[in-house]
């Protein structure tokens, strides 16, 4: 397959950035996103050009590191992936790729198509967590969580922190982020000792950072490669509600 | 180079531990605080060490090559972690996990190490329920368990097929709230490329900003690297691309001795490779062979058509299918060991059976099972696993069987440590898969979670201590020492060196070149003049990447190239130590099997007598830099006997 590829350069934080058109050939429809950049990287060697940077680790849609802005969507034209799982066979030959970096004013741009989501981990370092220090937990066993509680705090839980909900939110909102977080833990009763703390701090940061409001497009559901639900988001105003009378 | 000394505490096995918690040496409160302890990783291994060691009231310094601790590796586990709980009631005990660990590594780790990881298992599960991780439960509300090879209970814990997953985030969580506290500070997006040693200890490290580009120094009284596996020395491997050797390479090189380099693991079920631009190999979780079933056809005819796509996998009738697993094995089935499955789907492929358009391929069939139990139940066991394969392949699992071939998955081999986890350069310690210390040459699943979380949160914060309580006394150190200052430079003249090469060709190039006479001949089947061959061809190839590469952009800023070249240097000479210590070691057990070795059923020749030892190697630089020193292995509490899973 051939593609025509649009791809957003910019040297580094500071600098402006813009986009600059590359010709692929031969691309095999078995080869992953991140693959087809990676021989577009390997020929910009060979001609001693500084090859396109992108975040990426697993290659297997778990670490959350990959992200790309691609065709006007977070993590490419497929649903509940990210983008080291989109392979060339969801295009055409022939088609014209344009690849951006996630935009969202607190995720800045590094170089090219890698950001800084270190925002992410201030909202956790807040309250995402429960207070309990190595050793003298009682057996696990101890604690019971009737299935159902169990199943949908995984469902939360299975946030990568990729930063889709943020790219594909008009507000760059990172309240489905926050709320499968609170999420996560509201429905464990391990959890529930710092419920009203944890929402109201996690809150605070988020707009601290100057992500923006929901305003319920629920776009970030359409785009998140765990497809976690806005119901979390139901979940944490209610949380939230409750903390601010509580 | 002293005697190694394994530091194993006197009295019964049973009581070891107990024994040495109860004599350490420990650092009074207010001493802690003016003690800095360097954390190398924020894997499962180093997020619980550095979040223990701050919620103790050390001052930590914690580094990640990735922009935030909770996307290292670990996150990628997908089965499950091991522990001894017995809430089966199937007759599981510590003895029994213990003694599963020791003959699964096929009798080539030490007793002490392992039945205290089998010790700790429990406070492990017990102390992630208490964090919030999401364990999968039974419609009671208890916790519910699966069955992983190379055991006969179900011992094994899990959050559908994203383990690592949840524990790491437990771990991570854990580390935030000490980052928030202040006990811990983080350096993500730095690589270590540097040791700094200052009068015989371990006293500091020099790390690379990757967004600037510049070579930072860093004090600690101690240091701990907990920087996983090299399993990416194949190239192709189910490991992160960022995955790599670095730092326990530099710390070889500073005097930390590197034990067993040459059992390394091949896992069974993974995605089979497709085409050159590949960038990495997909595990599908061992936990499926607790429902899948393994077969090749019995007839090379069919195995011919089916590979060139004439018929389909489903038009094979019962009768003509080769359950090899469970017609060699009929004890343990489907569920041998990783180290077993992986020579045996190799056997029938290298034989003509295999399936797939390569050859290389065999079936992981889930029909039997969706029958038995409902497709819901499979999807609900395995969702997310068949949901990444067919991504990948395009093909539907419910209705085609998988089609899995082995693959680098794991590393045994890795740094030396004591009981203490400190390696032979004093207050430099190693966890993790970075150590080599409890699965011999073959690691059982759901265990390598179990041994990271033990290492940091149950056994580094006391044994650490032993050490730290006779440091209180040393002030912290300024980095404009001379140690300091020769480590930034050799660091610096290292990496400007790769940069004047300005050759031709990429790191990639040369990454994969060494990848294919790894796996060529120092996979599954080695053999002496393989191995010999391969150490000559590895030694051209360096000599060529020394001359040849080309990193374009500059030092003194963000670099991806130079990152990988960096990394790539230090594999390349990882390369031949693996490779000599495969040729060294005469005898078949575990990952490592020579071929010169193997029963007449085509099983591995041990050799107790002559090779019942760990072999841990000393950097002595010159021209032959390698030197083996041997750790005689003492079973007092288990008999050694042949591995048998039939
Ligand atoms: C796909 C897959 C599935 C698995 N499934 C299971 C399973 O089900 N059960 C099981 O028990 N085991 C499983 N394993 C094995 C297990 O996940 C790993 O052995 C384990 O997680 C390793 O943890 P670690 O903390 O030692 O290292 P890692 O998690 O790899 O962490 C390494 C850390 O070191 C950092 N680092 C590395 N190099 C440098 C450097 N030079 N400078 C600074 N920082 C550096 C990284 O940033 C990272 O934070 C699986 C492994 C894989 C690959
Ligand atoms: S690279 Fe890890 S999720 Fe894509």
């Amino acid at each position: 397959m051939d593609f025509t590829l649009k791809i957003w350069r910019q040297k580094n934080a500071k600098a402006k950035g813009k986009f600059v058109t590359y010709n692929l050939k031969d691309v095999s429809s078995n080869c992953s996103f991140l693959e087809m950049l990676d021989i577009l990287n390997e020929q910009l060697v060979h001609q001693n050009e500084e090859p396109v940077v992108f975040d990426t680790d697993c290659r297997e849609g778990i670490c959350g590191l990959c992200s790309l802005y691609i065709n006007g969507r977070p993590h490419g034209p497929d649903d509940a992936i990210t983008t080291c799982q989109l392979h060339m066979r969801k295009f055409k030959d022939g088609d014209i790729i344009v690849v951006e970096p996630w935009r969202a004013r607190p995720f800045p741009v590094i170089k090219d198509l890698m950001v800084d989501r270190t925002a992410f981990d201030a909202i956790i370092q807040e309250g995402g967590f429960i207070s309990v220090n190595t050793g003298g937990a009682p057996d696990a066993n101890a604690i019971i969580i009737p299935k159902e509680a169990a199943e949908l705090s995984m469902d939360a839980a299975a946030c990568i922190g990729c930063g889709a909900c943020v790219a594909a939110c008009k507000n760059a909102s990172a309240m489905l982020f926050v709320s499968a977080k609170v999420s996560h833990f509201a429905l464990l009763p391990q959890g529930k000792p710092e419920a009203k703390e944890r929402v109201r701090k996690m809150v605070a940061k988020m707009d601290e950072l100057g992500f923006g409001n929901c305003t319920n497009t629920f776009a970030c559901e359409v785009e998140c490669p765990k497809l976690i639900s806005v119901s979390t988001i139901a979940r944490m105003n209610r949380e939230f509600l409750w903390a601010k009378i509580g | 180079m002293t005697e190694l000394n394994a530091k194993i505490p006197e009295g019964p096995l049973a009581e070891k531990w107990a024994n040495y918690k109860a004599h350490q040496n420990l650092v009074n409160p207010t001493n802690k605080r003016k003690l800095d302890v360097i954390v190398v990783g924020t894997g499962l291994a180093g997020a619980s060490a550095a979040a223990s060691l701050g919620e103790l009231g050390f001052t930590v310094k914690n580094f990640c090559y990735q922009d935030s601790p909770r996307r290292a590796h670990s996150i990628a586990a997908q089965g499950g972690i091991n522990a001894a709980k017995n809430y089966q009631n199937d007759g599981d005990s510590i003895y029994r996990l213990f003694y599963d660990t020791i003959k699964g590594g096929d009798y080539r780790s030490r007793e002490g190490n392992v039945y205290r990881l089998a010790e700790v298992s429990n406070e492990i599960i017990d102390h992630c329920v208490a964090q919030g991780v999401p364990f999968a439960r039974e419609y009671s509300g208890l916790l519910d368990n699966r069955s992983f090879g190379g055991a006969l209970v179900s011992r094994t814990f899990y959050a559908r097929g994203q383990t690592g997953q949840q524990l790491l985030l437990g771990a991570y969580s854990a580390l935030s709230r000490q980052i928030k506290l202040g006990t811990v500070k983080l350096y993500n997006r730095h690589e270590m490329i540097e040791l700094v040693v200052i009068d015989g200890k371990a006293r500091g490290i020099i790390a690379r900003d990757l967004i600037t580009g510049k070579l930072e120094r860093y004090f600690g009284h101690a240091v701990v690297i907990a920087t996983g596996g090299y399993g990416n020395v194949f190239y192709l491997s189910t490991n992160a691309m960022g995955s790599n050797a670095s730092a326990i390479w530099q710390i070889f090189k500073k005097g930390a001795m590197f034990a067993n380099p040459c059992f390394t693991q091949i896992h069974p079920t993974c995605i089979p490779v497709h085409g050159d631009y590949q960038s990495k190999l997909t595990l599908m979780s061992e936990s499926l062979r607790n429902d899948g079933r393994i077969w090749v056809p019995k007839n090379k005819e069919d195995a011919e058509k089916l590979r060139k796509k004439q018929i389909r996998a489903k038009e094979i009738k019962e009768e003509d299918r080769d359950y090899y697993l469970e017609r060699r094995y009929p004890a343990y089935g489907n569920l041998v060991p990783r180290d077993v499955a992986s020579r045996a789907a190799k056997e029938r492929c290298d034989a003509g059976y295999g399936v797939g358009e390569s050859g290389f391929a065999v079936y992981l069939d889930f029909e039997e099972s969706i029958g038995r139990l409902g497709k819901y139940v499979i999807e609900e066991r395995y969702g997310n696993l068949f949901q990444m394969y067919e991504k990948i392949v395009n093909e539907n699992p419910y209705e085609n069987p998988m089609m899995i071939y082995p693959a680098v998955h794991y590393t045994m081999g890795g740094i030396w440590v004591d009981y203490e986890l400190m390696t032979t350069i004093p207050g430099l310690y190693c966890l993790g898969e970075a150590n080599f210390s409890d699965h011999g040459a073959n690691r059982l699943g759901a265990s390598a979670l179990m041994q990271g979380l033990a290492d940091g949160y149950f056994v580094l914060p006391y044994t650490i201590q032993n050490f730290l309580s006779n440091e209180i006394r040393v002030p912290r150190m300024s980095t404009d020492r001379p140690e300091f200052e020769e480590a930034e430079k050799s660091a610096g003249d290292r990496l400007s060196k790769l940069m004047r090469i300005k050759g031709n060709k990429s790191v990639d190039h040369f990454h994969k070149e060494l990848g294919k006479i790894m796996w060529e001949y120092v996979g599954m089947g080695r053999n002496e003049p393989g191995l010999t061959k391969a150490i000559n061809l590895i030694r051209i190839l360096r000599d060529d990447f020394w001359k040849d590469l080309r990193i374009p952009g500059n030092l003194d800023e963000m670099n991806i190239e130079l990152e990988k070249a960096n990394r790539v240097a230090d594999f390349l000479e990882l390369a031949e130590l693996l490779a000599l210590d495969a040729l060294e070691r005469k005898e078949s057990c575990g990952g490592h099997l020579r071929e010169e070795y193997q029963t007449p059923e085509g099983e591995c020749l041990r050799n107790d007598k002559d090779y019942m030892y760990v072999a841990a190697w000393e950097y002595t630089g010159g021209n032959n830099p390698y030197k083996m020193h041997k750790e005689e292995l003492k079973y007092e509490e288990i008999e050694v006997k042949q591995r048998i899973y039939k």
